[in-house]
């Protein structure tokens, strides 16, 4: 129902702030450059800025400063209703006093679109989210997931450039979540818009964006794809926002070992300038040893204490204790660890120093 | 009876000595329908001796006296004079209900908006009137209006100098509707208090400008509201007495004035019993109507509509304490 223009979705924010009053910057400086038919995730923690940033682009929160340009067009001072963004809600927002039908044509009736072709596209996109035959219902007779996907074809129904999406997921119950993950991820692969979704759930970030932009206090802390963020956080708040780790608050000496809690390891990637920085390695790439000549040679080891033990069916998860106030934990194959450990076993943790990422402390 | 009939009615039926013996005990629900029984009685009586055998009263009063038919309604067609009385007091309840929705309704859109402290203050500033005496509101009206006062002296300001005010409808109109606002005000603020106000970005978002978004999205979701408010004020509007005895003039009564004097004066109570069923009548329609045209909406806005009338409902309730 739409083609897919080569640039008309491209979003460019540069230097965008926002102050209310005389109050700090909420939103300090955000620039990024959104490709057309890209999905993009701005992700942090609440008050991180995150959605005054969708706000801006959506033309609701007036901007403080900087730029957006749609297509090379600056768009920041047009009314919303002229940007032509779809947008989804955390609340689903829809119209209680009309129809699943009448909130779905509502955009195509702004827009002057004759009868016969809003009732032919209306028809078309409950299809696409699967809700035909649900025209006639008041929004308040369907579930969560269903008012959901009736936002969602409201917004797409009059074939916008870009779909603005802010927390749309928050406020089903988890396995709904899923399912219209999928569904989002479905509709952005058929459509070939833009999408800008907001969330401060990792896991749906990672799940459904091509890039994810890390917000902290207003500022956007790291953008690249999911893997590039897991593997290489860059930062410690990074680091624990986007899935777990074991972090060690050690120092990197020039010669390149690294140093913490009176433990050496080798940093092979570090550029030999000394630095109090972080340590990380993620739970899954962590392997347990019981004696102390069983990891393989050149492996990065710490000794640590079992807390406690889950079975997770697919895998075993080990809650750590590595002293020095720091806690973490393991994932392995649930027959890796052997059969002996018990909260309490004293254990040895080891990794390839290859798959050990620094962080900058902030 | 077939043996056919028989056997399927057996096996419909469930047998006979399953079913609790009701005349030892309840059953949990009918336990609990009689203590539901029990907490109306005082209501129920208290409304049956001061409500329903006065009205019986005045009705059975209406078609007996002087003698019994239908002639005190014929009456009400035929003098002219009540016609009179009754279409001007239509025409007043009318003008203080569109007044009341025009003055309300950005009022209590505001009020929405506002943050509490200023949300507390125009609270206050609605019901402060409203607690107060409503003889003294109206003397405080006659006060203003009166040959030589302040409202005069204004109005002389803008060359309509010696307008007479007092005893006029227009007097009566005026002060109607500040007294009536209060019910117009509340019912109208509960309704949209519960209006989610997202709901204006999710229509600017569609493509629909922001006055746009308020007519087709905010002003039918606060209809419920307008529509309680205004039901409100046209049926007490309908029924006043005090404003238009103080500020108006018998030339220009309205009709429970005119009930007043039937009753009070010439002994009437035939005849103003006949007019005081007639303004019922047309309250409950009025009312039945006000239903209607909120009923057509969703389920969602007839809560609301529940909401708004329990506001007013309570409104009332303070009012008739004094």
């Amino acid at each position: 129902m739409t083609t897919r223009t080569s640039d008309g979705g491209r979003i460019e924010l540069t230097d965008l702030c926002k102050r209310y009053g005389s109050g700090p910057l909420v939103v300090d400086h955000v620039t990024i450059d959104i490709a057309s038919g890209e999905f993009v995730t701005l992700l942090g923690p609440s008050g991180s800025g995150k959605t005054t940033t969708l706000n801006m682009i959506a033309g609701f929160t007036e901007v403080t400063a900087g730029g957006i340009r749609l297509a090379g067009r600056d768009i920041s001072l047009l009314p919303p209703h002229r940007r032509n963004f779809g947008m989804v809600f955390q609340n689903y927002a829809l119209f209680p006093h009309m129809t699943v039908a009448q909130n779905v044509a509502f955009p195509l009736r702004e827009r002057k679109v004759p009868k016969a072709e809003i009732e032919r596209r209306v028809g078309e996109v409950l299809e696409l989210v699967d809700l035909g035959g649900l025209g006639g219902r008041r929004p308040d007779a369907l579930s969560g997931g269903q008012q959901q996907r009736v936002a969602l074809a409201r917004a797409v129904v009059f074939s916008p450039s870009v779909l603005l999406l802010d927390e749309p997921l928050s406020a089903l119950d988890r396995k709904l979540r899923q399912s219209l993950q999928q569904e989002i991820k479905r509709l952005h692969q058929e459509l070939g818009l833009t999408f800008v979704f907001v969330t401060h759930d990792q896991d749906e970030a990672m799940a459904l964006s091509d890039r994810v932009a890390v917000f902290n206090s207003g500022r956007i802390e790291r953008i690249g794809s999911p893997a590039d963020l897991y593997r290489e956080p860059g930062t410690r708040f990074v680091a624990r926002f986007l899935g777990e780790s074991n972090l060690f608050d050690g120092r990197l000496r020039a010669d390149g070992v690294y140093e913490w809690n009176g433990h050496k390891w080798a940093a092979p990637a570090a550029d030999g300038t000394p630095e109090d920085i972080d340590l990380l390695v993620r739970p899954e790439r962590l392997r347990i040893a019981t004696a102390p000549d069983e990891p393989p040679p050149g492996a990065n080891q710490a000794p640590a204490t079992v807390t406690s033990l889950s079975f997770q069916g697919t895998h075993l998860r080990i809650e750590l204790d590595y002293g020095g106030g720091v806690a973490g934990c393991a994932v392995v194959p649930p027959d890796a660890a052997g059969d002996g450990l018990r909260p309490g076993s004293r254990i040895i943790a080891h990794w390839d120093p290859g798959h050990q990422a620094l962080a900058t402390r902030n | 009876m077939t043996a056919d009939a028989i056997t399927s009615e057996q096996a419909t039926r469930p047998p006979r000595q399953n079913r609790p013996d009701r005349r030892r005990v309840l059953s949990p629900a009918g336990r609990k329908r009689a203590a539901g029984l029990l907490l109306l009685l005082p209501a129920l009586i208290a409304l049956t001796m001061f409500f329903v055998l006065p009205l019986v009263s005045i009705v059975v009063d209406s078609v007996t006296d002087p003698e019994p038919g239908l002639s005190n309604y014929a009456q009400l067609f035929t003098d002219g004079y009540t016609l009179r009385v009754l279409g001007r007091t239509l025409v007043v309840a009318l003008v203080v209900t569109a007044a009341g929705v025009l003055l309300a309704y950005p009022y209590t859109y505001m009020m929405t908006l506002a943050g509490p402290t200023t949300r507390a203050v125009m609270v206050t500033v609605v019901l402060v009137p409203f607690w107060t005496s409503m003889l003294a509101r109206n003397f405080a009206w006659m006060v203003l209006m009166q040959d030589g006062g302040v409202v005069q002296g204004a109005l002389g300001l803008v060359g309509l100098g010696g307008t007479r005010l007092l005893g006029t409808t227009f007097a009566v109109t005026v002060s109607m509707t500040q007294v009536l606002l209060p019910f117009m005000v509340l019912p109208m603020y509960s309704v949209m208090q519960q209006i989610d106000r997202r709901l204006l970005l999710a229509g600017q978002s569609l493509g629909a400008s922001r006055l746009s978004s308020f007519r087709k999205v905010y002003f039918p979701l606060s209809l419920p509201g307008v529509v309680a408010g205004a039901s409100l004020v046209f049926v007490l509007a309908l029924g006043f007495y005090v404003t238009p005895a103080l500020l108006g003039s018998p030339q220009n009564a309205l009709i429970a004035q005119v009930i007043s004097v039937r009753t009070r004066e010439l002994l009437d109570f035939g005849g103003g019993g006949a007019m005081g069923v007639f303004m019922l009548i047309v309250t409950l329609a009025v009312l039945a109507a006000s239903r209607r045209l909120t009923g057509l909406g969703s389920a969602a806005r007839v809560g609301q509509m529940g909401a708004g009338q329990a506001v007013a409902g309570q409104a009332v309730a303070g009012r008739n304490e004094r």
